[in-house]
């Protein structure tokens, strides 16, 4: 997918600056964009540094372990039929606490990790289970409580107040992930009813 | 709310500090070794930003990304999108540096305090890598039939960007 981003982008942009010509300033951001790349990459480093060592104190003193438990019923609502003791159900609460912190590294290998169970529970099929595609689509929206890379951002581009997005971010995050659950409850119900129709015939 | 927002970031720092030395963490050395990670974070995500400023730059610069604004601007309008930030809507559930890139250009072209600058900064905040990380979770348990997950994830990710500019124009009044 990338390589066809990266090709496609140039090629446009040599087709687009040939007929606008407008090469001058295209041949300029090829010179020029690698340096702001990693000028760019300098000004996110101290920040994922710094919070990725204050993460790591958060995971070392089991923060994600004490957030996820307040999760638990949570998880039972969304995941139906998911014994909240099974190993399946506390790697999905300590991934969402991972993405709560914003503990990127973090919520990876757990979420991986509550997959290959999920997996297990539904055979080890090629088809996703109803389980696995809720999961996943959590992980598609943002959970993020401190969105600390873009107030960086916004600092560095001189924001007089770089938090003050926040609330914002949390009401349509919310906004999306309700849609989300809502997309696979109701997607999940159709498909069901279409194969028991099916089971039914045979 | 300025005022209060200020305090989320030194708080977060001192409580998550303080609950380490209580449960006994070296919280000096733990986070060095944490932060050590950040810097192979950095190493990884460098190369990516160069290719993806260079063509999104040359793209910018051919008058490319203009026509694309252009194109989608009666979707835009119709959901109370600003045009300007439809470049980034198009590339944040696809690549993340991609996001990351746009995302600091409008900053830099329209002002962090802007009304485009803000509903930017929300759609960055309130979104994630969709693609990759469907591929990236279905690929580690080799499930290949994905079902509605895509079509789920995708409204999800378009109602959050439909409700950024709505709430940047709640709490800012735009």
């Amino acid at each position: 997918m990338m390589k066809w981003i990266f090709f496609g982008l140039c090629a446009i942009s040599l087709l687009f600056g040939a007929g606008l010509g407008r090469m001058g300033e295209v041949s300029s951001a090829v010179i020029t964009s690698g340096g702001e790349a990693i000028q760019l990459g300098l000004t996110l480093a101290g920040a994922i540094c710094l919070w990725s060592g204050v993460m790591r104190v958060a995971s070392q003193a089991k923060l994600t372990e004490q957030i996820s438990r307040l999760f638990s019923p949570f998880i039972r609502l969304l995941f139906k039929g998911l014994s909240p003791k099974s190993e399946a159900a506390q790697a999905i609460c300590l991934n969402i606490s991972a993405n709560l912190l914003g503990l990127g590294n973090a919520a990876t290998p757990l979420g991986i990790a509550a997959m290959s169970k999920l997996s297990e529970l539904n055979g080890h099929s090629d088809t996703a289970s109803d389980h696995m595609c809720m999961f996943v689509v959590l992980n598609t929206a943002s959970l993020q409580i401190i969105p600390t890379t873009i107030a960086l951002l916004r600092a560095n581009a001189g924001s007089a107040s770089p938090m003050e997005i926040m609330p914002a971010s949390w009401a349509a995050s919310s906004a999306s992930i309700l849609t989300g659950i809502l997309m696979v409850k109701l997607l999940s119900s159709l498909r069901g009813r279409k194969g028991s129709l099916l089971y039914g015939r045979a | 709310m300025a005022g209060l927002s200020d305090f989320v970031l030194p708080i977060t720092l001192v409580g998550i500090l303080g609950y380490g030395i209580f449960k006994g963490v070296d919280v000096f050395g733990e986070f060095l070794t944490g932060a050590k990670e950040g810097l192979t974070t950095v190493v990884n995500i460098v190369p990516a930003i160069i290719a993806l400023m260079t063509c999104v730059g040359m793209f910018k610069a051919s008058g490319a990304l203009d026509g694309i604004v252009w194109l989608f601007s009666p979707v835009a309008a119709a959901l109370q999108l600003p045009q300007e930030v439809v470049p980034l809507a198009i590339l944040r559930p696809i690549s993340g540096s991609g996001a990351l890139v746009i995302y600091n250009d409008i900053l830099a072209t329209h002002g962090p305090d802007s009304f485009i600058g803000r509903v930017a900064s929300v759609i960055e905040g309130s979104s994630e890598t969709t693609f990759y990380t469907i591929a990236v979770y279905y690929g580690a348990v080799k499930v290949s039939k994905t079902r509605y997950t895509l079509s789920a994830s995708l409204s999800a990710d378009l109602v959050g960007f439909v409700m950024s500019a709505f709430m940047v124009r709640m709490i800012f009044g735009f």
